[in-house]
């Protein structure tokens, strides 16, 4: 077990907020999991199938808030086009439940989705073939995100490309997948995306234990990227992604091939998104491209500053309180909910640079001087 | 016409009166008769009332001729039959007003035969073509093409030769041309030298008549129709491409409105504003209002609602940077995220006052309608105007930026703060104004989208990453680089266009852009020098 402290512990300092972190969230997860199972429905402590799908929907929210914290918390580069990675992920996955629906559809195809019928398509594009089997469905889902992001990446970092450049390449990146996918001759559902899933391996969609599984499943991801995540950057690699976040030019001159480096943890970033993404849509149960718009990229990099940017644990926490907070405002005051994100933005920006785990550290270092003193050392 | 007698007495007094009267007694004389008149008594008075009333009896000539004039039983009067929605109604014929309380049986038609008819549709080419206005003639003369026959050929070979107005001669020679082309008794050479006129034409009149033609007995004929037919395509294809390049150029005038205020606050400053849309948004807005405010004065609004939309727009720039952006002096990845918020705050606020549907402006008349140049070619008015009044609004923020001492400053800010800083210039203040000037331009873009879409609070959001691309192709800080990328980006989507469809040639731009950036970093235009880092 100590053994097991150490592994995870390693590295930087935030390390050690790790363990707590996993401990938490599994227990949390199968806490509220078997409440939702065991309990009765009036029980004071039930937890009802909807807050599960809900919680589920935070956790892939926090999985595409610590791909966003990987690059911009860790290495400066900041996505405003990590939707499309994340939404890529989320079309894999639905191409997948799609082909799952079978002949059960509103026109009975065996093969052709419903849209494509209504689209007089003869036969499958080439582009959905094999995606009913969910081996390779996933492999897409990973492996779409991440080519995109390799390429995209390739091309701009080797051009030196950096900044606020690079974050409006980014945004456009995102907005020509967003007028792509909106066209219906692009073979993915045009504006209504992909909907009406029945089932994934076999299990309905709508049971009450399939939920729960995908949950738990978000959950055990969710923790296993962490530490992956935190295990990569505290390594020789995560230091020198650090140096290039705090000086690029040096790094470069010292003879680190910093482009490589981004080039690869961006790549890493946007499989985590794709991940992300895919375990998003069979629980919130459509995909459309409503997701590739820039202003949803942009409100993940918010829930990343909230929490705290270059911690990934703020990022977690940060996705976590934004989302909740939306989903409280939402339902007591629609119109209110803009304004209150948009004075998120100004408020964190001007007044809260390292966000709540910022302000956490002050108050840590406030009341316990001398920890702070040796940590610091 | 009434009004013009009833003027004419005025002015010559009571002199003149008696003869109108005596004329005007005579029609009514002619009118009463023409009511109940036998169809062999109707040419000689309806010669007489053309003679006797000229342009002023067309509309008469006109209800006649398709069937619809009937006289009151009661008192012989002339009305003319109309159909409102399946109801049968009937009005004066002259003046367009409602005749009320008339029943079927009240009424009598005035019939007319084939002869008649004949006669008044000469009657009508005759009159309309001695019309004193020569737009007038053109148009009847454009409007027989369709429809020659031997009669109004004689006619218009009548008033050919005394013809004054150039374009109306021109329209008649086409006319005539096509009638002599079309006559397979007349020698072929006169044929072909027919046909020679007509492939200078665009009418399509004239296209059908040469297509026709083709099927021709006389080979000859065949080959020189084909010949212009092919003559004409071509130089409607090249009109074709007129017509595409001036909506390109509209597309690169709305872009570099769009993107010029952000030139500044990101090209001279290099603050990014992700808040610039909404100030195009509120520009746009403030015409809105203008427009609710002065409801009797449309034409008149838009020059109360530029600088009306500058000052709200600009106000508000300066208000953001005086709040939030000067904090964030030197971090211009917080800077993007506050100024995205401050979007989403201002697209609510919008939203909360004038409801999130979209709001009409209307257009002001003398912006409205389109410049005919010829029958394959013609340019929409607002769309005109906006290019020019983007070219005007660059040069004035040249200028600006040139010659005045503000400009001077600003120069002197972006390109070494410190040093102008030590040199006695108020840099806060500086970047007040520089902002404020950014963001009224775009307001004043506003107005002039205001014309071509619709104000809605999502109006500026789908600018703002056309505008970056703007600026960023044309390269930072170089005010002529964004005019040149906002053109070639216009032109090249509205090339695009036709063959990809306007989804895919927006999502090529982009990727081109994506791609070229990743080439050239510093865009088409690279600053030089110091002011490069």
């Amino acid at each position: 077990m100590s053994r097991l402290t150490a592994w995870f512990s390693e590295g930087r300092s935030s390390g050690k907020h790790t363990l707590p972190f996993v401990v938490i969230l599994l227990g949390v997860t199968l806490l509220a999991s078997a409440a939702n199972l065991f309990l009765p429905a009036d029980s004071a402590l039930y937890v009802s199938t909807y807050t599960i799908t809900l919680l589920g929907k935070y956790l892939c929210y926090a999985m595409l808030a610590l791909a966003v914290d990987i690059i911009w918390g860790y290495c400066g580069i900041l996505s405003l086009g990590h939707g499309a990675f994340f939404a890529l992920g989320g079309y894999a996955m639905g191409m997948y439940l799609m082909r799952q629906i079978g002949d059960r559809g509103v026109y009975g195809d065996p093969l052709l989705p419903d849209f494509m019928v209504f689209l007089d398509w003869k036969e499958l594009p080439w582009f959905w073939l094999g995606m009913d089997q969910f081996w390779f469905a996933m492999l897409m889902a990973v492996a779409v995100p991440g080519l995109l992001a390799f390429v995209f990446g390739w091309l701009a970092f080797r051009s030196r490309v950096t900044g606020v450049y690079l974050s409006i390449m980014t945004q456009a990146l995102t907005y020509a997948l967003l007028l792509a996918f909106f066209r219906n001759e692009m073979g993915f559902g045009g504006n209504n995306g992909l909907t009406d899933f029945k089932e994934i391996l076999g299990f309905s969609l709508q049971s009450d234990s399939t939920r729960i599984s995908l949950f738990i499943i978000t959950a055990l991801l969710l923790s296993v990227i962490f530490v992956i995540s935190q295990r990569i950057l505290s390594s020789r690699f995560g230091k020198v992604v650090l140096t290039i976040r705090d000086a690029e030019s040096r790094s470069r001159f010292i003879g680190y091939r910093t482009d490589r480096y981004k080039v690869w943890l961006f790549v890493y970033s946007a499989v985590i998104a794709g991940i992300a993404g895919a375990l998003y849509v069979p629980q919130v149960g459509i995909i459309n491209p409503g997701e590739f718009s820039p202003v949803n990229s942009i409100e993940m990099v918010i829930w990343v500053a909230v929490g705290g940017r270059g911690t990934l644990i703020g990022a977690v926490i940060g996705a976590l309180l934004v989302n909740y907070a939306k989903t409280r405002f939402t339902a007591i005051m629609p119109d209110a909910w803009l304004f209150a994100l948009g004075a998120m933005f100004v408020l964190v920006t001007l007044y809260l640079p390292k966000g709540l785990m910022g302000v956490y550290g002050q108050l840590k270092a406030k009341y316990r001087p001398t920890n702070a003193k040796e940590s610091q050392v | 016409m009434r009004q013009l007698i009833a003027l004419c007495c005025c002015l010559f007094g009571l002199l003149s009166f008696p003869i109108q009267a005596a004329e005007t007694s005579r029609v009514d004389a002619l009118f009463t008769e023409l009511a109940g008149a036998k169809l062999k008594h109707m040419e000689l008075i309806l010669e007489q009332l053309e003679e006797a009333k000229g342009e002023a009896i067309l509309p008469l000539f006109r209800v006649l001729l398709g069937g619809d004039l009937y006289y009151i039983k009661a008192n012989k009067n002339l009305v003319g039959k109309f159909d409102d929605q399946g109801k049968t109604l009937y009005k004066q014929v002259f003046n367009d007003t409602l005749v009320p309380n008339l029943a079927k049986r009240d009424v009598k038609k005035i019939r007319v035969n084939n002869k008649l008819r004949g006669y008044l549709r000469n009657a009508i080419a005759r009159i309309q073509l001695t019309a004193k206005s020569p737009s007038v003639r053109e148009s009847a003369v454009r409007e027989l093409l369709s429809k020659l026959d031997a009669s109004t050929v004689v006619i218009l070979e009548d008033l050919y030769p005394n013809e004054p107005n150039k374009k109306v001669k021109e329209a008649m020679g086409l006319a005539l041309a096509m009638h002599t082309a079309s006559q397979t008794e007349l020698a072929v050479s006169n044929r072909l030298v027919a046909i020679e006129t007509l492939s200078t034409s665009l009418e399509n009149d004239v296209r059908n008549a040469l297509t026709k033609l083709t099927q021709d007995d006389n080979p000859a004929i065949i080959k020189a129709a084909q010949g212009a037919l092919e003559q004409i395509a071509q130089r409607a294809k090249r009109f074709a491409f007129v017509d595409q390049l001036f909506f390109g150029l509209s597309l690169g005038s709305v872009l570099l409105l769009a993107s010029i205020g952000l030139a500044i606050t990101f090209g001279v400053m290099g603050v990014i504003n992700m808040a610039h849309g909404e100030m195009i948004m509120l520009g746009a807005y403030t015409t809105y209002v203008v427009q609710l405010i002065m409801p009797n004065y449309i034409d008149y609004s838009i020059w109360v609602a530029i600088p009306a939309a500058f000052l709200v727009s600009g106000l508000m720039g300066v208000l953001i940077e005086r709040l939030v952006i000067r904090h964030l002096h030197g971090r211009p990845l917080e800077t993007l995220l506050a100024t995205f918020g401050i979007s989403l705050i201002l697209q609510q606020l919008v939203r909360t006052i004038f409801s999130p549907l979209n709001r009409q402006v209307s257009t002001p008349s003398w912006m409205s309608g389109s410049w005919e140049i010829n029958p394959v070619l013609s340019l929409t008015l607002n769309r005109l105007y906006i290019l020019a009044f983007a070219l005007l609004v660059f040069i004035a923020l040249v200028i600006i930026l040139k010659k005045t001492s503000l400009g001077l400053n600003v120069r002197a800010v972006s390109q070494n703060r410190n040093m102008a800083k030590a040199m006695g210039v108020k840099t806060n203040w500086v970047d007040a104004m520089t902002f404020g000037l950014g963001s009224g331009i775009a307001g004043i873009a506003g107005v002039a989208l205001s014309q071509l879409t619709n104000v809605g609070p999502n109006l500026g959001q789908a600018y703002i990453i056309d505008s970056f691309m703007v600026v960023v192709f044309g390269g930072v800080g170089n005010l002529l680089g964004t005019l040149v990328a906002a053109f070639t980006l216009g032109i090249a989507t509205k090339f695009l266009e036709p063959t990809t469809g306007a989804v895919l040639a927006a999502i090529l731009v982009l990727v081109f852009i994506i791609l070229f950036i990743q080439k050239r970093p510093k865009g088409l235009f690279p600053q030089k020098g110091r002011a490069a880092e």
